[in-house]
């Protein structure tokens, strides 16, 4: 951890190990996610950093370790818990709700930071706030042309930006992304970066990413997981230049996992 | 959605079920009676079912607790106001559905439609074993309940056109709270519980207080069927909580087409339907009833998870944006 | 309660919980290896009941009628599971729910047309038709003993299967991870198969020991089935040894809530299975 910044630190993970029986799928992971910031998490296929994301999320209970979310200990929250403190997640899998429209989606989304359940007779098509909130969501993740679309039918891409709406409108400070180019062309992973850099200016972000160009591109930090361990922290330059790191995963990576 | 389209077929439904008391014959009266009740018990076990995803496969114990609660609650030589005992019994049927959500809802799946199932078991054998249900004969229900406010009587239950209409309007009305309560906040939750309840839980919801609600709402809309049940039969057995109560409910449901109120309706007139047809061609109507369910889950292509969609389009006469 | 009598309620939960064990067992590992819900499990006991019932008419003899009746379960079983189970494994609870509450209807119904409604009883063997004198006025019938001694053999068995034999290993590579097997090269609809048709066989033997204790007559099954689903969700799914102990608990919960609290004793087994799922929602030996 060279780089020091004065920035608000929102997440704060403190050696995470997650045992699944006897295999160890994470072990003494630290992570810190500060706000304005890009955290990267990298390393090859079955390195642990889904796992590591499930923790964060509270999708996954740690085996042992502690997370932070701006001072406070939340590792005993469940997901819906910390999705209410101010931590969003996207998945890997795309994960909507398909049949709903764009818009019902993020409003569903957006309807769980007031949540009325006593109200049976209101009808929820009618909650403005909900409503101008979902589009704002909307338009801020770039989608603002399919507001009204069955969201089965978007494209792969939209889908994931669908996602970041979705996450968007739960008022979440840390956004949690797993892979959210996995799949897309260039031109729409261009534009998911612009996307990541403009929700950059006043949240923090932890991505999962595999598109090299892409992380190099938005990357403020970057974490290299290998084998479950954590194997260097650091800028995208200290990384670009770090040795372990081109023998164990940019360089030799087909002889080093098994 | 396309209101006027389906509202039509709705409305000519409901006229010509009103005009069955028209006939006269009480034999048909409280056969078509019989089956509105069961199509309130449907609707409640949809939202369940259709609507929140979760399949309950003990749906008949609330129904029975209400029914059995008139039975005991109204004194035996004269009539309980009806202003006392149709909410005491719905209360009770909510109330059982809210303990009993709190257990199996900690389980889902296979455990899911396991424990409901047992735990509707162990409400069966309460009333089957202990003095308080009569033991398997059942319990009579000598006079019921009188619907006098003051001394004023709006209508009167012992009249068999009154209470026709009383329990048409009791499914009118459930069919629009239901309606209402499934464009409320707390409707749209439970259809994405149902979409992908994990995905609901990181959005931040809940999901547990919502899938209680549902079920106690569900148990006491069911109660309320159970309370109509015992009131038009005017006896009730064990045999209501039983198990194939709770598959016949069920069969209603999917009949009509998951996820759709007046499928509901329909499907549990398409089951009575059934039934007397069956048994009008043989004494052995199990085994057509069997064949027909067995082949219906074996030949559908892409299981039953496309039919409520074709029937709703069907229904609704378009697409429901 | 005395001793004697205390003993004597004993081996009763012993041999009663054991008994369900077999129907349990297969009903388990339907669940546990092909995720299948299976509501006519009860009707294979049923079936085995009737099996013993009428195979005892023809042969005299119930030990010719278990020795002829458990192949022809083992036949069905394979059959159904050809015929109807195999195109479930892909489907959802509610559609196994819908085809396997239809087969219980066909099947009572067949029942009533083939054997009629009427409640038969059916001759212990000779052999086995004594008892054992506990005390002075006490005696305990050596049929009830033998079922006892069958039901453990064959506990052992299965689990000399499960854990010893190539056959077990599949089975619990299959319980565990199904696509692990399928990369292996194993032929997992066979699997599926022998355990399927293993599970039809418990639950028919063990109709067809309890025949002459509990005598045969309609809807036998459903009261089994909704125990054994009692069993599982207290041992946990898929786990046969969780089956073996929720089963034992069972048979000891309803035997002295008998015994205890008659009026109650309908729903003692119940609460245990709600206190369970209070304590461990996914069973008390659920894996991992």
């Amino acid at each position: 951890m060279s780089v020091t910044t004065k920035n608000e630190v929102l997440l704060q993970a403190d050696k995470l190990t997650r045992r699944f029986g006897g295999l160890v799928a994470n072990q003494d992971i630290s992570v810190t996610l500060e706000r304005q910031m890009i955290h990267v998490l990298l390393g090859p296929n079955g390195a642990g950093k889904s796992t590591c994301i499930n923790m964060l999320s509270g999708d996954l209970p740690p085996s042992e370790g502690r997370i932070h979310y701006l001072g406070r200990d939340i590792t005993a929250l469940t997901a819906a818990q910390r999705s209410q403190v101010g931590i969003g997640r996207s998945y890997q899998r795309t994960n909507i709700f398909p049949q709903f429209t764009v818009l019902e989606n993020v409003r569903l989304a957006a309807q769980s930071r007031r949540q009325q359940p006593w109200r049976l007779f209101s009808k929820a098509m009618e909650q403005k706030w909900a409503l101008e909130k979902a589009r704002a969501c909307i338009e801020e993740a770039g989608l603002g042309k399919r507001v009204d679309w069955v969201s089965g039918v978007l494209s792969h891409g939209e889908q994931r930006q669908l996602e970041i709406a979705m996450v968007l409108a739960t008022d979440a400070q840390v956004l949690l992304l797993d892979e959210p180019l996995a799949g897309m062309g260039s031109e729409e992973s261009a534009s998911m970066v612009e996307v990541l850099k403009r929700l950059r200016q006043t949240r923090g972000i932890l991505l999962v990413e595999h598109d090299m160009d892409a992380v190099f591109a938005v990357a403020d930090m970057i974490t290299v997981m290998v084998n479950g361990q954590l194997l260097e922290c650091g800028p995208p330059a200290q990384i670009k230049a770090s040795v372990a790191v081109q023998q164990a995963y940019l360089g030799t990576e087909d002889s080093f996992h098994v | 959605m396309n209101a006027n389209a389906s509202l039509i077929p709705k409305l000519v439904a409901l006229a010509i079920v009103a005009c069955v008391p028209l006939s006269g014959e009480s034999f048909y009266i409280e056969m078509v009676g019989k089956v509105l009740v069961m199509a309130i018990f449907a609707m409640s076990l949809d939202l369940l079912v259709g609507f929140t995803g979760l399949v309950s496969f003990g749906h008949a114990a609330y129904f029975g607790i209400a029914a059995y609660a008139v039975a005991i609650l109204s004194p035996e030589y004269e009539a309980a106001s009806l202003w006392y005992v149709l909410p005491a019994s719905v209360g009770l049927s909510a109330l059982a559905a809210f303990v009993i959500g709190l257990f199996v809802l900690r389980t889902k799946g296979i455990y899911f439609i396991m424990v409901t199932l047992a735990f509707a078991q162990m409400a069966y054998f309460i009333f089957h074993d202990t003095p308080l249900g009569g033991g398997s004969d059942g319990k009579y229900l000598n006079n019921k309940p009188s619907a006098s406010i003051f001394g004023w009587e709006p209508f009167d239950l012992t009249n068999e056109v009154h209470m026709f209409y009383f329990v048409l309007a009791v499914l009118v009305l459930v069919y629009l709270f239901l309606a209402r309560v499934l464009q409320s906040p707390f409707g749209r939750v439970l259809v994405g519980i149902k979409s992908n309840e994990h995905r609901m839980q990181s959005l931040g919801y809940y999901t547990f207080r919502y899938k209680l609600g549902a079920f106690t709402l569900a148990g006491a809309l069911g109660g309320l069927a159970g309370f109509l049940y015992a009131v038009l039969s005017g006896f009730v057995t064990p045999e209501l909580l039983s198990w194939h109560e709770s598959g016949n409910v069920l069969l209603m449901v999917i009949l009509g087409g998951m996820g759709n109120l007046a499928g509901a309706i329909a499907g549990a007139f398409a089951f009575e339907a059934m039934r007397e047809i069956f048994a009008d061609i043989t004494k052995y109507w199990q085994l057509l009833m069997g064949g027909v369910i067995v082949a219906v889950v074996l030949f559908l292509p892409g299981g039953l998870a496309g039919v409520p969609g074709r029937i709703k389009r069907a229904l609704q006469g378009g697409d429901a944006k | 309660m005395d001793f004697a009598s205390f003993l004597i309620q004993t081996l009763n939960s012993l041999q009663y919980g054991l008994l369900l064990f077999l129907v349990a067992s297969g009903l388990t590992l339907v669940f546990g290896i092909m995720g299948i819900i299976n509501l006519a499990h009860g009707s294979f006991y049923m079936i085995g009941a009737y099996l013993a019932f009428v195979l005892t008419s023809a042969t005299g003899s119930l030990v010719l009628a278990v020795v002829l009746g458990i192949p022809l379960a083992l036949a069905f079983g394979a059959f159904l599971e050809w015929a109807l189970f195999s195109h479930l494994y892909k489907r959802d609870h509610l559609e196994q729910v819908l085809l396997t509450y239809g087969l219980i209807l066909i099947f009572e119904q067949l029942r009533s047309l083939l054997v009629g409604d009427d409640v038969h009883g059916v001759a212990i063997p000779a052999f086995l038709d004594a008892s054992i004198q506990l005390t002075e006025v006490m005696s305990y019938p050596v049929y009830r003993l033998a079922i006892s001694a069958i039901c453990i053999v064959l506990a052992v068995a299965l689990y000399y299967l499960i854990q010893r034999t190539r056959l077990g290993m599949m089975i619990r590579a299959g319980n565990d991870d199904r696509g692990m097997v399928e990369a292996l090269g194993i032929n997992i609809n066979m699997i599926y198969r022998v355990v399927f048709a293993l599970g039809v066989a418990l639950a028919a033997l063990a109709g067809m020991l309890a025949a002459p204790i509990s005598s045969v007559f309609p809807n036998m099954g459903s009261h089994v089935l909704i125990i054994s689903f009692v069993i599982v969700v207290i041992g946990g799914i898929g786990s046969v040894w969780g089956a073996l102990v929720a089963a034992l608990i069972v048979g000891f919960a309803d035997t002295f809530g008998k015994v205890l609290v008659p009026e109650l004793s309908g729903i003692v087994v119940y609460v245990v299975m709600a206190v369970v799922l209070l304590w461990r929602p996914e069973g008390i030996l659920k894996k991992g």
